[in-house]
């Protein structure tokens, strides 16, 4: 049986065995290569994707869980690539070696839809699920707040 | 890895009738094709004859017709921006317009060098030679562009990547497009090329953006882990109980044949020893290859390593500090240091020691290889070529010419990627199945064929003359040592003889005056037989000189002097200490300067409530002969019943010469100092049953953002060389944190990473 979904507006229909983990069919199968893989244990946040709007570690998550989901990636985020999020971060130059940052823009979207204004405490909470081994962690937290300033009064873009 | 490239090579001035295949309409980081397997070969050659004229006076840049100036940057991008970096020194010096600057990554070649990424050196050690290129192509630019403007080369000034004089101009792209531009350099006109001075400079030192980090934001930027190749088969090593000592006896894959897409497993023949005893499990898909690898039952025999833990190790380490004989030692400017202990009136003596350190880069090793007309292609991240490509030689028994290594941008190094060894893995799979391979690791996996910062041990001393001036140290260090290793070439001479790893000791050699001084390095050969020691950023100077700082803090105490001011009276500049151009002006000076400076930002000397307390650390970062000056105040406070160490805040001070890129500086200083903060407190592994103990971050704990203490960093304006940031601040944060303990506490704690639970067992024994 195919397992089906909708990624970045697309529908999708795939026959990898249904225990596969989500991040390779993403990653391999459906050549959306923005999204990493880190620890394979969910604790390292490389692989975040929303999944029905709601941030999603790829890796341990199984395609069965997704039959019927609405996907979005980091390819999917923004047509241009031009998030709030993506704006700030690179406002803030953020990135070092960038491999993480695909999974921090995508948890820290869904961290300001639920705190529009978040306070150091929403962010430590909300983005310790996230290692950055650059140690880029000032920046990520400047470039939420950031971006936090500059959605009010505009629609988020998903 | 501190010879810098070649300087002195002649260059050839002469027009080249193709151009440089730059569609793009800004600048992109051209490491890698897009990674889609539709169009993934044939690769791109960055040298597409497209026709057109093309000024390439170096190896190192170029300017076609349109004046986009293309810059080849040999250096693997791995976070540092580095090409960004280097393209403004030579950007700069050629007065270029940073809006016509493209960066160009290169593939294995033996005309660039030496490719080496590592010991903080590439920006250091690519300043002469980019400022050379650069000035050789802005002469001759003024000289032909003079020559069509019709007025003399004296009356003309370059600038944004124009030749103007007298309110008349012509841009570099027309003067490639016109002028003659075959002008022949040789080593005696380069010598005599004139840099600039620093007040001239239009790109150093100002505010820039990073080139390479726009893709990194929308998902574009492609690394190691994400090349394809039509019908490439994908692998998971099922690694072998130890690192070297293992044979293949027996493999049984009756389970693993149910897995859908599995293909087969290989015992790998690899006769350059690199991975001995690995089977390489291979299937349609890396899910189905990391399935399938569980269910493999391989039977091996292996060495007497499977058993080696921690304590060994440390045992063995112990032993060998005991031994007067054993190792090799530095020359440290001379003089009997056992007599002058004779004399000395009083002594402190202390030994410290250090758990295993994992890289833990977040992009697991992985590696893509296929033959190509008779070439082999390894497709992968990598920070030292030239260290694998002769392994990778003698493993395919194919001559160098033979093989390539294909850049691509690192998820990380911090050293783990001058050790190429799983590229080797990748490429013997390809050759025996004669298939395109991608070999990928999993996190556990990773972190067991990681190559550690060894676990250490080091013992130091002092003697005090009657006045309680100090007459004599001597520190002895013990560790696994990586280039021994991987690079045994690299090996130097001690002065009793004996050959020592100069990353396995660096730190220890410092630039305080302490009397007669001895630096003994001692390899430990029971680590260096059970992993693969590794260069992990900071090397040596991030464990050495934890020792030697909270050492000198407890000489201090020991003497009732003030740290701060035994340090700096220790500062005197004279001898072997008084510094040289180029890279040392002002010796120890400057070193007392940035912790004076520290010292005063951070309130040195002032109250702090109870159990709270504040530290100092100084570095003179990863080498004598490139020194960053460095140094680092710790608040801290310690809760006495849990152990739990909280760091307030961190200050630090950085004297790194000329900053290329400021906001780069910045940033690779924040992640300096992180680390020294995660391998103060939150890392470090045992050793257990011959391999790492944790291997994923259920039990490995890096620093996460909500670990992150206030911090204020502060760089010294320079205009000397500049020196290495990606390392030096990381060796100040523990031993500044260890100190602060002390000041909150009294208590002394020699071991890293200090564990709420050391601090508790501290606090029980005072």
């Amino acid at each position: 049986m195919p397992t089906n979904f909708r990624i970045n507006g697309r529908f999708v229909s795939v026959g990898e065995d249904t225990d596969t983990p989500l991040l390779w069919v993403i990653r391999d199968e459906l050549g959306l290569k923005g999204t990493k893989f880190g620890c394979g244990i969910g604790m390292c946040g490389a692989c975040t994707v929303h999944v029905g709007g709601r941030p999603t570690r790829s890796c341990i998550t199984p395609i069965s869980a997704v039959d019927g989901a609405e996907i979005t990636t980091i390819e999917g985020l923004h047509p241009e690539g031009d998030h709030p999020v993506q704006q700030a971060w690179r406002d803030l130059q953020v990135p070092q070696c960038g491999y993480c940052q695909s999974g921090q823009i995508m948890q820290a979207v869904t961290l300001l839809k639920d705190f529009p204004t978040p306070t150091d405490a929403d962010i430590d909470a909300v983005m310790a699920g996230n290692l950055c081994r650059c140690m880029t962690y000032p920046r990520i937290r400047a470039a939420i707040k950031a971006a936090a300033a500059r959605s009010v009064g505009q629609v988020n873009h998903e | 890895m501190n010879r810098p490239l070649r300087s002195n090579e002649e260059l050839v001035l002469s027009r080249r009738t193709f151009l440089i295949s730059s569609a793009a309409a800004t600048a992109v980081f051209s490491f890698a094709p897009p990674a889609s397997a539709a169009n993934f070969l044939p690769l791109p050659d960055p040298f597409k004859a497209e026709g057109g004229p093309l000024f390439e006076p170096t190896i190192w840049f170029s300017i076609d017709a349109n004046g986009i100036t293309s810059i080849n940057i040999a250096k693997a991008e791995m976070g540092q921006h580095i090409g960004t970096a280097l393209a403004r020194i030579l950007a700069d010096e050629l007065e270029a317009d940073w809006s016509q600057v493209r960066l160009v990554g290169v593939d294995t070649d033996p005309k660039w060098g030496p490719m080496i990424t590592g010991g903080s050196t590439s920006v250091w050690s690519t300043y002469p030679v980019f400022s050379q290129a650069g000035a050789a192509g802005r002469m001759t630019l003024i000289e032909e562009g003079a020559k069509l403007l019709g007025v003399s080369p004296q009356s003309c000034v370059a600038r944004q990547g124009r030749v103007e004089s007298d309110g008349r101009s012509i841009g570099y792209g027309e003067i490639v497009r016109r002028g003659d531009l075959s002008r022949r350099f040789n080593a005696d006109d380069l010598k005599n090329l004139t840099t600039k001075t620093p007040d001239k400079r239009t790109l150093i030192g100002k505010p820039t953006r990073a080139l390479d980090i726009p893709p990194k934001t929308k998902g574009q930027a492609v690394y190691g882990i994400d090349a394809e190749v039509e019908g490439m088969l994908f692998a998971r090593p099922k690694l072998p109980p130890t690192r070297y000592g293992s044979k293949v006896l027996a493999i049984d894959d009756t389970a693993a044949r149910k897995v859908k897409g599995y293909v087969r497993s290989i015992a790998l023949d690899d006769p350059s020893g690199t991975v001995p005893g690995w089977v390489m499990v291979i299937a349609e898909s890396y899910p189905a290859a990391v399935k399938a690898t569980d269910m493999v039952q391989v039977s091996w025999r292996n060495d007497e390593t499977a058993h080696v833990s921690d304590k060994d190790l440390q045992a063995h380490a112990t032993m060998l500090i005991a031994d007067p004989a054993a190792g090799a030692v530095l020359n440290t400017g001379g003089g009997d240091v056992d007599a002058a202990f004779g004399q000395a009136k009083s002594s402190i003596e202390a030994t410290y020691t250090t758990a295993g350190v994992l890289h833990f880069q977040l992009e697991p090793v992985n590696a893509m290889a296929f033959e190509r007309d008779g070439v082999m292609e390894i497709h992968t991240g990598n920070q030292a070529q030239s260290f694998i490509l002769p392994v990778l030689s003698k493993a395919l028994a194919l001559p160098p010419e033979k093989i390539v290594m294909r850049s691509y941008l690192i998820g990380g190094g911090f050293g783990r990627r001058l050790n190429g060894d799983y590229s080797v893995p990748a490429a013997l799979a390809a050759k025996a199945l004669q298939r395109p391979v991608k070999m990928i690791l999993t996190r556990a996996d990773d972190s067991v064929l990681d190559s550690i910062r060894s676990p250490t041990v080091q013992t130091l001393r002092i003697g005090f003359d009657a006045d309680q001036n100090p007459v004599a140290m001597d520190h002895a260090a013990v560790a696994g040592w990586p280039t021994k290793a991987m690079v045994p070439i690299g090996l130097v001479k001690g002065t009793n003889g004996a050959l020592y790893d100069p990353f396995s000791i660096a730190g220890a050699d410092h630039w305080y005056d302490m009397g007669i001084t001895r630096v003994r390095a001692i390899n430990n050969d029971l680590a260096q037989k059970s992993f693969r020691p590794g260069w992990l950023r900071a090397v040596a100077p991030g464990w050495t000189n934890w020792a030697l700082e909270s050492f000198i803090d407890e000489a201090a105490h020991k003497i009732g002097q003030d740290p701060l001011a035994f340090r700096l009276a220790r500062f005197t500049s004279r001898g072997i200490n008084a510094g040289s151009a180029p890279n040392a002006v002002g010796g120890a000076h400057r070193q007392a300067n940035v912790l004076r400076r520290v010292a005063e930002r951070a309130g040195w000397g002032r109250k702090l409530p109870a159990n709270s307390g504040l530290g100092l650390g100084t570095s003179f970062g990863q080498d004598r002969e490139m020194p960053t000056w460095c140094a680092c105040a710790a608040e801290v406070e310690v809760d006495r019943k849990t152990g739990v160490v909280s760091v307030r805040k961190l200050w630090l001070d950085i004297d790194a010469g000329s900053i290329i890129d400021p906001d780069g500086a910045r940033a690779q200083a924040e992640g300096a100092m992180l680390w020294g903060l995660s391998m103060a407190l939150y890392e470090g592994t045992d050793f257990a049953n011959g391999k790492v103990r944790d291997t994923n971050l259920d039990t490995y704990t890096p620093v996460r953002i909500s670990d992150v203490p206030e911090f204020d960093i502060a760089f010294v304006d320079s205009t000397e060389v500049p020196m290495g940031l990606g390392e030096p601040p990381t060796t100040v944060v523990a031993p500044a944190i260890g100190n602060a303990i002390f000041a909150a506490t009294g208590i002394r704690l020699r071991r890293l990473p200090i564990r709420p639970s050391d601090v508790l067992d501290a606090i029980a024994h005072t």
